[in-house]
């Protein structure tokens, strides 16, 4: 027999007032942004002061949350019980959107209108590999420091590999803080007298081979934007290692979401090792999208039975039977399988909990629909 | 004239470069492996009666660094070189190759400027990250280039045009497609001129002629469909050309028409349900509640994928339906997959 994991008490984890914090994370298409909604919507429910930041929410899902625009705000869910005392904001992030905040709140007025145009950062902030996953944490940092909810859930980014998140903001610090960024804006802090030397001439080989592949009017744009950000930021590196203390503070809790499939269960694996690397707190796997056995029948008295209702000319309940039978035995074979790849991230990561949302019939895109993923992961319990 | 070309009989006639893009746990990756099959299993062609068969040979590269093709074929990971990772009956060969940002810059730097210490200068510098990993437009000219430069790759056996047949792209997710493949726009504000300038504009004379089809992997549910319709509209917009749907994981349908619509309203007809079971001996309440629930949850999954199929059917690429593989993908699996696509026209 494989080995089980133990339960995740999502209702202990959601009501502990000393979670602050739930951050889901996972590779893409697995349903991150679902999870984290129907956990939010269930914690407000349950009495907390809830936020969720969505990163790219289905639209009828956004609609629903009361999403109708991407502005950037946190925005009042309408049509949740409050009877318990809790209310629930939700607000979709918009990348650029933060990106430009975070210059116009540190830069005069002349100095940020000159980086918003340069094309340089129009690009980085459009579009750098990692922006996204900076900005979701920046923003976490901001509704942190607000401290005007005490729950934030926050959904990641949909980026192929869960890793990209916690990789993400460390990139963009490091490249701004890189050594090739530091001696295209000022050679001279390098090192000293000989150093400096032997670094300019290895630079301009490097600047020359540049200048040539890129055209030289980037390398001049690049310069400007670095020295812009330079003296507004007193180094993104201390940003991002901002948000990665804020990541590792006690009162935040990670769940892996995946669903039960070899990729996303990889995806998972590396994941949990990673937290446990970098001393953040994994509060459980969420097994997202399994199906449950619905009847004690195994597949092959169930397929044995449809076979003998295969007759010439069936009558409709012989069909109806037969057909039903054909699917039960697909799902039999079907939660074997999901087993089997729950069981082998089990044997891997022991001590780890889990939690099981059944598949849902249909799209999630309404409160009830959301409220359902989590009710009928306390019946699947 | 081609004796045997069965490609002219197919949808895609003359396109040499399939991109495969789709949303995130839709099967990308899966569907661009058995697309390479499905184009590498097309009959052996001869450019004149008499000349040399030519087996086809495909090419398939991703971009993603994510050695998810190694693992589709069971392989060990992809150094940045082409690999032969599959064969086919016929003697259709599938190549696979996982492009690195860094590698193609540097390749790129060494056959036109003979970079040699100045290469080496660029990576201590960090330049040669800084030029891949944070400028993302140079990173996807790079990333396209690569791939373009496999497309018009000459062959230099007789009997043959091109090296590769086809090349099949396993592209960045929906979401990233049109920036990822539009470069031209991305790099213009970047790269005004010199080499990175002409070489996205090499990449987009390939990317938007006829030669290319962007093909969009789907689930039927409603985020996939609408971001496949979404992506369908902009590269349409981008002057890009739009290839066709996969529609993957497709299911069968059990139930009768009528059945389903009673299913998915007031529930399946019990008694009837019952009196089916009774003769094979399994008419328990436990099973029949079972089977119930199992028949709404099922209705329900088929009237929506109706409604998705219908939006789907609004545009006009063709859509090619391919069969859930219930026991994992494998090179058995991908065989099937490919069979489909082959079947349906695809390839």
């Amino acid at each position: 027999m494989s080995a089980v994991l133990p339960d995740l008490d999502l209702d202990a984890l959601l009501d502990d007032r000393n979670t602050r914090i739930i951050v889901c994370c996972g590779s893409g298409g697995v349903g991150k942004t679902t999870t984290a909604a129907a956990f939010a919507l269930r914690a407000a429910e349950r009495g907390r002061d809830v936020v969720v930041l969505t990163i790219d929410p289905a639209r009828r899902l956004a609609q629903s949350l009361g999403l109708t625009e991407l502005d950037n705000t946190p925005r009042p869910v309408e049509g949740i019980d409050t009877s318990a005392g809790g209310q629930q904001h939700a607000m979709m992030l918009d990348m650029k959107r933060t990106f430009d905040d975070i210059v116009l709140e540190h830069a005069d007025k002349g100095r940020a209108e000159q980086i918003l145009a340069n094309p340089f950062y129009q690009s980085l902030s459009a579009s750098f590999a990692g922006t996204q996953e900076y900005m979701a944490m920046e923003k976490l940092g901001q509704l942190h420091a607000r401290g005007e909810w005490d729950l934030i859930v926050v959904d990641t980014p949909p980026s192929r590999s869960a890793l990209d998140f916690l990789d993400a903001p460390n990139r963009l610090g490091s490249f701004l803080d890189g050594r090739f960024i530091k001696i295209l804006t000022a050679p001279a802090k390098v090192g000293g007298f000989g150093a400096f030397k032997l670094l300019t001439s290895g630079f301009s080989l490097v600047t020359g081979a540049l200048g040539k592949l890129l055209g030289s009017g980037l390398l001049a744009d690049v310069q400007s934007f670095v020295n812009a950000l330079d003296t507004m930021f007193g180094g993104f590196r201390e940003r991002a290692e901002a948000t990665y203390r804020l990541l590792q503070a006690k009162g935040t809790s990670f769940v892996v979401v995946a669903v039960p499939e070899a990729d996303a269960l990889r995806e998972a694996s590396f994941f949990a090792r990673r937290l446990a690397e970098e001393k953040m707190p994994l509060a459980g796997l969420v097994l997202n999208r399994v199906h449950p056995r619905l009847a004690d029948l195994t597949a092959e008295r169930s397929l044995a039975a449809a076979e003998q209702l295969d007759v010439p000319h069936p009558t409709s309940a012989q069909s109806l039977a037969g057909g039903l039978l054909r699917l039960h035995a697909e799902r039999v074979e079907l939660n074997r399988r999901e087993a089997r790849h729950a069981g082998r991230f089990a044997a891997s990561h022991p001590g780890i909990s889990m939690l099981r949302l059944p598949a849902q019939a249909e799209d999630v895109h309404d409160l009830d629909g959301l409220r359902a993923v989590t009710e009928a992961a306390q019946q699947a319990v | 004239m081609t004796t045997a070309d069965s490609a002219a009989a197919k949808d895609w006639p003359g396109v040499r470069l399939h991109v495969v893009t789709g949303k995130g746990g839709t099967g990308k990756t899966t569907v661009a492996g058995s697309l390479a099959l499905a184009l590498a299993s097309r009959a052996a062609t001869r450019r004149r009666a008499t000349g040399p068969a030519r087996t086809p040979r495909v090419l398939l590269v991703e971009v993603e660094g994510r050695q998810g093709l190694a693992q589709l074929f069971d392989a060990p990971p992809l150094p940045y070189e082409e690999r032969r990772v599959a064969t086919v009956p016929g003697g259709g060969e599938v190549w696979a190759l996982a492009i690195d940002p860094e590698q193609a810059l540097l390749e790129y730097l060494d056959m036109f400027y003979k970079l040699g210490a100045a290469a080496k200068a660029l990576k201590r510098f960090g330049a040669i990250d800084f030029a891949t990993t944070v400028a993302p437009g140079i990173r996807d000219v790079l990333l396209t280039g690569k791939t373009c430069e496999a497309v018009r790759r000459r062959a230099h056996e007789e009997g043959r045009t091109f090296h590769y047949d086809a090349v099949v792209m396993d592209a960045p997710p929906t979401g990233r497609i049109i920036r990822f493949l539009n470069v031209n726009s991305e790099v213009s504000g970047l790269a005004r001129m010199g080499p990175i300038h002409n070489q996205a504009d090499a990449v987009m004379r390939v990317l938007t002629s006829a030669q290319t089809a962007v093909h969009f992997v789907t689930l039927l549910e409603e985020m996939p469909v609408q971001e496949t319709l979404d992506g369908i509209a902009e590269l349409h917009e981008a002057g890009l050309p739009v290839g066709g749907i996969m529609v993957n994981q497709a299911r069968d349908v059990v139930l009768t028409e009528a059945q389903l619509k009673r299913a998915a309203s007031e529930g399946v007809d019990r008694a009837e349900l019952g009196s089916g079971l009774s003769e094979v001996g399994l008419d328990r309440p436990a099973i029949v509640d079972a089977l119930s629930a199992l028949a709404t949850e099922h209705a329900r999954r088929v009237l929506l994928e109706q409604e998705q199929r219908e939006s789907l059917s609004d545009c006009e690429a063709p859509i090619y339906e391919l069969p859930l593989l219930n026991d994992g993908v494998d090179r058995v699996g991908l065989d099937r997959l490919a069979a489909a696509l082959k079947n349906q026209g695809a390839a």
